[in-house]
């Protein structure tokens, strides 16, 4: 009986079927909760499924390489899902015709803050310039920001966690900051959720006006091809 | 469904072959990206097919970060060296961009369209 369990072990730690299992069912489990609590930011399906994943591979001394060869077909799909935001872009395109000068500057100035203050930042609290890239795209819609990360020499799956904390802060802290600043028009508050936290922020923005979710979204697709195209000329200035 | 992954595996791949080409440091799909988004500019139309194919992945976005935030249990040693300047930079730094960015757009846009947009 003993054998039998152990050889179904053997098959199963083998087999990249167990870990792709483990990452889907996690997954499920935890967005499921996320809904069944009303959508509490700081329930992030993402970040609980990761937490829970995280602590079975430590329990079962099963270290990140073997889980990977399974969630790989998970992990490929992000390519595809990148290139398919073009189309909400292309959605939001009617909102960018309002207004364009002013949402490009303040797009840009939003853009530029969000990675320079995350940099400058840690850099004081004597952060190596490895995890200062890995954290600089940290506004960004996740898989773009991996990307950033990769492309720079940072560590993509840091980033990827940093991008989900950062996306919870601004979701959950963003409008009570709105408030007190008195921002009380809608595409100025859509445009800051969007900027600064992607698309949990966008997630709280569709609370807020069908105007705030418009920008929100605008600014989340927006902001990932600025930083894309601006935070490579950044940092070879930055790091020389 | 098919012909709509056929032509977003096809955007990536051309992205990813502009990234090699032209040496740039931008993201592959980011290019692929841009790349479908011109073609829409161009066809002046989201093709029904794909628009459904784009929501069913885009649906499922979240499940696709797991694997890579898992990978955060290789630097659990050094997260806990520098947890503080790291939360530090995230908290401020995210506070800072909603400021930025909220107080500039409604600076730049004025007060009529608050009006209008609030009545609407």
């Amino acid at each position: 009986m003993d054998d039998r369990v152990s050889v179904m072990w053997v098959y199963l730690s083998a087999s990249p079927l167990l870990h792709l299992t483990l990452t889907v069912c996690f997954f499920v489990c935890a967005r499921w909760l996320y809904r069944k609590s009303g959508g509490r930011s700081w329930l992030n399906p993402v970040l609980l499924s990761v937490l829970c994943i995280v602590a079975v591979l430590i329990l079962t001394e099963t270290s990140y390489d073997v889980y990977f060869e399974g969630a790989q077909f998970v992990h490929f799909m992000l390519g595809p899902a990148t290139v398919a935001l073009a189309i909400p872009l292309y959605r939001q395109l009617s909102s960018l015709k309002r207004h364009p000068i002013a949402l490009m500057v303040s797009l840009l100035a939003g853009s530029l803050t969000a990675a320079l203050s995350a940099i400058l930042i840690a850099k004081i609290g004597g952060v190596s310039n490895q995890i200062l890239i890995s954290i600089a795209p940290k506004s960004v819609t996740t898989p773009v920001a991996m990307g950033i990360s990769e492309q720079l020499g940072g560590l993509p799956s840091l980033t990827a966690v940093v991008v989900i904390l950062t996306g919870i802060l601004g979701a959950s802290l963003g409008p009570l900051l709105l408030d007190k600043l008195a921002v009380t028009n809608e595409m100025a508050k859509g445009l800051a959720m969007g900027t600064a936290s992607h698309g949990i922020g966008t997630g709280r923005a569709i609370y807020m006006s069908d105007v705030a979710a418009a920008f929100s979204g605008l600014a989340m697709g927006l902001n990932g091809l600025v930083t894309a195209i601006l935070l490579p000329i950044i940092w070879r200035w930055l790091t020389g | 469904m098919l012909e709509s992954l056929a032509l977003l595996l096809f955007c990536q791949l051309t992205g990813e072959l502009i990234v090699l080409f032209l040496n740039i440091p931008v993201p592959g799909p980011v290019v692929g990206m841009i790349v479908l988004f011109c073609g829409l500019i161009i066809v002046g139309k989201i093709p029904e097919k794909l628009s459904d194919t784009a929501s069913g992945l885009l649906e499922q976005l979240s499940l696709l970060f797991v694997p890579a935030g898992v990978g955060v249990m290789t630097h659990l040693t050094l997260l806990g060296k520098q947890w503080l300047p790291l939360t530090a930079s995230l908290v401020i730094s995210t506070l800072l961009t909603i400021a930025v960015t909220g107080l500039l757009m409604q600076y730049l846009t004025g007060k009529e369209n608050q009006k209008e947009v609030n009545n609407g």
